[in-house]
């Protein structure tokens, strides 16, 4: 049933690899079907520790429900995921989350009733003790540059604030994978370079690697080491962003509409 | 002893019991709580035992109240089914009670009544929650198992509905249920009249106590982030499966609790205490004084049935109706928050203020 022509691929198929050991997430076969639709179509995707993959693809693409199956969220029709050598298919998802894979949900979704010192404390408690509270709240909210609004309820934070802070809350339990869902949807030019440069300045100080949804292509060739094209629920073609967007099907596909 | 110590243990003790997750966290709240619980310490005293022991009454009530607070307003989890822990645990007083008249029948009574429907609360909330059901339909089934019970405990009239000899007694009721009372054989302690009452409202204030200690902790946490997005709360890990099941079942231990109180007052249950009416008096009293604070749940609890025995006939109904409607549309979030921010804006925290709050 797939468009995507396997000539069009430019990366091999997993096995083909051998090294598996430096993967942080890996999938084979993922496929996952609501009655007759296939969301995920036999998806094979492998991403390096410490790497940052994008995931671009016109919408109904199936990019969110390929997150939601490697958080858990969605049990898969078929195939598996594993996560830093190990198979994660069947594990909910917050034993999936205590190994390392975190999330930043397309919606804002904070507690917005609470306050940001609060918000932060709701993960930070898995990780800390209760003397170590405030420090590292502190410290957590200074980096995303939010220390100012501690004591703000979230709901009052603007659109960008609450972007940092649910990337903020999701980092501070470490995680050694983290799923972004369009982190910049709906920000300004200056809010995007502002996630941008946080991006920049987790990676050059932790060891996590990134999986980002995004359709802002100018902010995908900015942060992206490789990116991933979904079509249809499968993959239609991966590489560096220069050859992706050189590809002409991909044009057709996807960034000939407007990018 | 010297000060200082004493300050440390006391900032210690308050350090876990206050928090943003329940109100009244100065001063001045607990000055007027001292002061609330004094008033009701000295009730017996001041207006004699007849008219303690109708507070008792209420005071069970407000346990009950507290069961449904404690989830509903902590975990979202909003429940019509306080009472069918509450009147199993009753019955199962009864029962126990009645086979074994002395202070060991009465020991194991509350023991056996609190653990069966603390059991009960949990074997419900393990094939709710574990088998993927989720906000009203929690509800529904929480009432149609207070209607189911209410429903079968009706035609228990016969006498082969009997456990021993305790007899069901259907719409009749089960008479001739133990006091409240600790001990082994013939030796230990009853609390009967005057002293039920000071046990009713150590009670209280125990479960308050400990209550404003489990939701400041990290369990506590836990518990509102699964209220206010389960999705988002898993998501940073949380097992939010588990939070709500453990959040249930100690809500149906708390309506056990207050249902061995309700069979040892009057010796007495009947099924109307399944009933809807009855089912819904708990939700009523919460939303009246605020879900989201226990002691609001407790004042308005006791509010409220102070009121419906003054005006003991139909009129008792309608007002409490109409308050409900009134407050439901003026302060959504009931009345004990609504206090709060009045006196958060406009006074220091230090002032003795909340009275109105507390005491009732």
């Amino acid at each position: 049933m797939s468009v995507s022509d396997p000539t069009i691929r430019t990366t091999p198929a997993v096995e083909e690899t051998g090294e598996t050991s430096s993967r942080i997430l890996q999938t084979r076969g993922l496929r996952k079907q609501f009655g007759g639709l296939v969301a995920t179509d036999d998806v094979d995707f492998a991403v390096e520790e410490g790497e940052l993959r994008c995931l671009i693809g016109p919408n109904g693409a199936g990019k969110s429900t390929f997150l939601k199956l490697v958080t858990g969220r969605h049990e898969p029709t078929a195939g598996s995921i594993y996560y830093d050598g190990m198979d994660v298919t069947d594990l909910p998802t917050h034993e999936r989350v205590d190994r390392g894979i975190s999330m930043k949900f397309q919606v804002p979704s904070l507690y917005p009733e609470l306050s940001v010192r609060d918000n932060v404390r709701i993960p930070l408690q898995r990780v800390a003790t209760p003397g170590e509270f405030e420090a590292r709240t502190r410290e957590t909210l200074e980096r995303f540059n939010l220390l100012e609004e501690i004591d703000t309820v979230a709901a009052n934070l603007s659109h960008g604030q609450q972007q940092r802070l649910e990337i903020g809350m999701a980092m501070t339990l470490e995680p050694k994978l983290m799923l972004l869902d369009e982190p910049v949807a709906g920000l300004s030019i200056e809010e995007t370079a502002e996630i941008a440069d946080l991006l920049e300045a987790l990676r050059a100080e932790e060891e996590v690697a990134f999986v980002v949804i995004e359709h802002d292509i100018d902010f995908v060739e900015r942060i992206a080491d490789r990116v991933t094209v979904l079509h249809q629920g499968a993959i239609f073609t991966e590489g560096t962003i220069e050859e992706v967007k050189a590809d002409p099907a991909v044009r057709r596909i996807y960034l000939g509409e407007g990018a | 002893m010297s000060g200082r110590p004493t300050t440390s243990v006391v900032g210690r003790v308050r350090g876990r019991l206050e928090g943003p997750n329940t109100m009244g966290n100065t001063n001045g709240f607990w000055i007027a709580f001292a002061f609330a619980v004094l008033v009701f310490a000295a009730y017996p005293v001041l207006f004699g035992a007849s008219a303690a022991n109708r507070i008792a009454m209420f005071l069970v009530f407000a346990l009950l109240g507290v069961s449904l607070c404690f989830i509903w307003g902590y975990c979202g989890i909003l429940s019509f089914g306080q009472v069918a822990f509450f009147g199993v645990a009753g019955y199962t007083f009864g029962i126990v009670t009645i086979n074994v008249t002395n202070y060991t029948g009465m020991t194991l009574g509350i023991v056996t009544a609190i653990g069966v429907s603390t059991l009960f609360a949990a074997v419900l909330a393990y094939f709710m929650f574990y088998g993927g059901v989720r906000d009203v339909y929690v509800t529904i089934m929480t009432l149609v198992v207070a209607i189911v019970l209410h429903t079968f405990m009706q035609q228990t009239a016969g006498s082969e509905w009997a456990i021993g000899d305790a007899r069901l007694g259907g719409f009749n009721g089960m008479v001739g249920i133990g006091n409240l009372g600790i001990g082994v054989g013939d030796v230990g302690i009853t609390f009967d009249g005057v002293a039920f009452y000071y046990a009713a409202l150590a009670t209280v204030v125990a479960v308050y106590l400990g209550l404003r200690v489990l939701v400041n902790s990290r369990f506590g946490y836990a518990m509102i982030a699964t209220r206010e997005d389960e999705d988002r709360t898993e998501m940073f890990g949380y097992d939010t499966t588990f939070i709500k099941f453990v959040t249930f079942t100690i809500g149906g231990a708390i309506a056990g609790l207050s249902g061995v109180l309700f069979v040892t007052w009057g010796n007495y249950i009947d099924p109307s205490q399944f009933a809807i009416t009855a089912a819904a008096m708990p939700v009523i009293w919460a939303s009246i004084g605020g879900r989201e604070s226990i002691i609001g749940t407790i004042a308005a609890a006791i509010a409220i049935q102070t009121l419906e025995f003054q005006f003991h006939d139909q009129w008792a109904l309608v007002i409490v109706g109409s308050t409900l409607v009134l407050v439901i549309v003026l302060l959504p979030n009931g009345i004990a928050p609504a206090v709060r921010d009045v006196l958060v804006e406009h006074r220091r925290p230090a002032s003795p203020a909340p009275s109105e709050e507390v005491g009732d």
